[in-house]
């Protein structure tokens, strides 16, 4: 009996022990590639699924291409990770593109770039593969304090924060992706300087999110550009953990638009949001205190035009403060505005009449089923109102006016 | 005694020579430990030749209970100037050598102890640069490991429990993730606040860590600066004032990502002991990107609510998702949690 019992035994210690080694290997091989990368290199990844415990870094490197093999043969899997938050950090780099790769499961972000210049996301599929969870990290693609950032033909899907999320950079250009069931689609916060144009935000809590946020090292952002996406049925429970920004995002929300300034909208198509079509709204509706002085809670220069509009006849859900807001005391539950706005000015940016000066104004006009509010929030909702004209102006035009005036 | 001092001589040079070697051509990095000569005898019992100065911090970072034991090598004729605030600028050459063992057991150190790693940081012509060195089981040599590794490690306690864990060697790029400044790699302990406290020093008396490197001749510092040089508390002695080992735990463990200039830059959050902006510190700051890092709470430090505070949270966490700092540690640090959440609460 014995001596049977022993060499099999010893069979399968042998077996799981060859496996586990083989694994780190493979890891370990993958993470040599990434620490000595010469400047100017490709690093390849082959096709496969390779299970990984710790991040892959890159630092301080030049004009690296990281390439796999395409979206779901080239399969990064972070479920089982011990070590480090992120799946891919790249940080402090020039020009590195990433492409034709998947990567999945990472207990923080899947990818993150700090610091870099030049970074370029192309036919990346980023993703949590068991379904929204707010256990999933927070963002699937995540480039924050960079220039020149380019998203192309990506997607991501279950982020518990942003999919797509660029923060504090500046020259973005986020199109032809795709998110799905993340808490906010695509969010652009403290950022200067981007377009979003082609993509679908489709079944998340918010569709495109356009955020400046205080407390942060690039204070303002502004100029950013949506148009020509396809922004559908972002209606999915608010699964953030609370205490993010992104938690406050009514279920139901299109396009929100916080405190922000020179944010242009049109030709999207939005349609069937429970709750925002597309939002202009101050920070003051988070209520959370503000402590940093330098920081401006108005949304300003804001043009919403040109889009399409459509909405299933449904209530709002009664879920979060929006929902009795808009259910209890503005009693639009059944039939929402398309559009709304807070109301709140600030009191620099108007003039003697009470008006917005022309490169702070609000500006709708031109969408299909168009409908608005002005909610009155800086008055405790008491003077609501429906009546769109004194924002249908064309800012773009008007700007350049009051330019040219000066 | 001649015959060893001759021996220094020649390693003396040698480490002149390996240091020369990173300054001015590209780096060949000795593939063990034991290359550099650093010590003398026994690899393994860590003595240092003559001109290896050891040192140590009056605040460590925590790294998983390691015990440390710390050296650093500058190159002759070379001076570092007295810095109040910052790292002290060592010159070009410089090594700190860092080495990370466990007793077998803590309460009883004559049982021996294993040594798991030694991290160099060497400055070379292009900046610092960190090398870690894995030892072998038989505690003979280490050998350089750019990937870092994960390594089984079993010790007792204090408390004589049995402790079984997997230390993580960082990899040369998550050195960087904690030693960095404005995107360049630095070191983090050895700074006037930390070296200034006695150490005992081979046959001779104990004697302060700052005027030993002046005696030396390598560090400029007058009567003046040694009087008013700034002194962290160590955060485990208890017969300090709370907020002082608060401020120093938080500065020496968070600090060197959380700084206007360090890699966290970006949460727009400072824990460096010297900043006086509380909103900056974290009381009552709403969290940037910290996912679910955030554990469901609205604000990094809620004076006298520990509970509500994110900063106690994520120190209190082991998932890599949500625990803070976000390497260098797998275990959680109890006595520092419970320091942090005695000083929140006193808030």
């Amino acid at each position: 009996m014995k001596i049977n019992i022993l060499p099999f035994s010893k069979i399968i210690l042998f077996l799981t022990s060859f496996s586990l080694a083989a694994q780190t290997n493979v890891e370990k091989k993958l993470l040599s590639q990434f620490l000595l990368a010469e400047n100017n290199s490709l690093i390849q990844l082959e096709e496969g699924t390779i299970n990984l415990q710790k991040t892959l870094p890159l630092d301080g490197k030049k004009n690296i291409i990281i390439r796999g093999k395409g979206i779901d043969r080239t399969i990064l899997n972070f479920a089982n990770q011990t070590s480090g938050a992120e799946g891919i950090k790249i940080t402090n780099c020039e020009n590195i593109i990433l492409e034709n790769l998947t990567v999945q499961n990472a207990k923080g972000d899947l990818i993150k770039t700090m610091e870099v210049k030049g970074i370029t996301f192309r036919k990346i599929k980023a993703e949590w593969t068991d379904g929204p969870k707010s256990t999933n990290g927070s963002y699937a693609l995540y480039p924050v304090m960079c220039e020149n950032v380019l998203i192309d033909s990506c997607i991501a899907i279950g982020a518990s924060d942003a999919g797509i999320y660029v923060g504090q950079s500046k020259n973005i250009q986020v199109r032809n992706s795709k998110a799905f069931q993340n808490v906010a689609g695509i969010e652009i916060e403290n950022s200067l300087f981007a377009e979003v144009y082609n993509n679908q935000a489709i079944g998340n809590t918010g569709g495109i999110l356009v955020f400046d946020l205080p407390d942060l090292v690039q204070k303002k952002g502004g100029h950013v550009l949506v148009h020509d996406n396809l922004i559908q049925e972002n209606n999915l429970p608010n699964f953030a953990p609370k205490g993010n920004i992104v938690g406050n995002v009514p279920q139901g929300t299109g396009v929100l638009i916080l405190a922000t300034n020179n944010v242009e909208v049109f030709n999207n198509k939005i349609i069937n949001h429970k709750t925002i079509g597309a939002g202009i709204i101050s920070y003051y509706m988070t209520e959370i205190p503000i402590k940093d002085k330098a920081y401006d809670p108005y949304p300003a220069g804001i043009s919403i035009h040109d889009n399409y509009f459509e909405r299933k006849q449904t209530r709002v859900p009664a879920k979060g403060r929006f929902g009795k807001l808009y259910r209890f005391v503005l009693k639009v539950g059944k039939t929402p505005p398309m559009i709304i706005y807070d109301g709140i000015l600030d009191a620099k940016k108007i003039n003697s009449s009470g008006e917005l000066f022309p490169e702070f104004k609000i500006c709708i006009r031109n969408n299909t089923n168009q409908s608005f509010m002005n909610i009155d929030a800086e008055h405790n909702f008491k003077n609501k109102s429906w009546d769109v004209s004194p924002y249908d102006c064309d800012f773009v035009n008007d700007k350049k006016v009051s330019q040219w005036k000066k | 005694m001649e015959k060893v001092s001759n021996v220094s001589k020649v390693n003396s040079v040698i480490l002149g020579i390996i240091s020369l070697f990173f300054i001015h051509s590209k780096p060949a990095i000795p593939e063990k430990l034991s290359e550099y000569h650093f010590f003398v005898g026994d690899l393994k019992n860590l003595s240092p030749r003559e001109d290896i100065i050891p040192y140590d911090l009056n605040s460590p970072l925590f790294s998983d209970y390691a015990s440390k034991s710390r050296f650093l090598w500058i190159p002759k004729g070379k001076q570092v100037s007295y810095n109040a605030n910052k790292v002290l600028e060592f010159p070009e050459g410089t090594i700190l050598i860092k080495n990370f063992f466990y007793p077998i057991s803590e309460s009883n150190p004559e049982l021996g102890r294993r040594i798991i790693e030694t991290r160099l940081l060497i400055h070379e012509s292009a900046g610092w640069k960190a090398y870690p060195y894995i030892w072998n089981l038989e505690q003979t040599d280490a050998t350089l490991e750019i990937t870092g590794g994960s390594i089984p490690v079993r010790f007792k306690n204090k408390k004589n429990q049995l402790i079984d864990f997997t230390y993580e060697v960082p990899n040369i790029n998550q050195c960087k993730g904690c030693h960095e400044v404005n995107g360049t790699m630095s070191p983090i302990g050895p700074s006037v606040r930390q070296l200034n406290k006695p150490y005992s020093y081979d046959h001779q008396q104990s004697k302060n860590q700052l005027l030993e490197l002046k005696e030396r001749g390598f560090l400029e510092m007058s009567e003046d600066q040694f009087i008013h040089a700034p002194k962290l508390v160590d955060y485990l002695d208890k017969n300090q004032a709370l907020a002082d080992r608060a401020k120093a735990y938080l500065d020496i463990n968070c600090a060197h990502c959380h700084n206007p200039d360090g890699p966290a830059k970006n949460s727009g959050l400072n824990l460096r002991w010297n900043n006086l902006n509380i909103g900056t510190y974290g009381f009552m700051k709403s969290p940037v990107a910290a996912g679910r890092g955030s554990g469901n709470l609205k604000f990094d430090i809620v004076p006298g609510k520990p509970n509500e505070s994110i900063l106690y949270f994520r120190m209190n966490s082991k998932d890599p998702g949500i625990m803070m700092p976000e390497i260098g540690r797998t275990m959680v640090h109890k006595e520092g949690v419970e320091l942090i959440r005695d000083w929140i609460r006193e808030l």
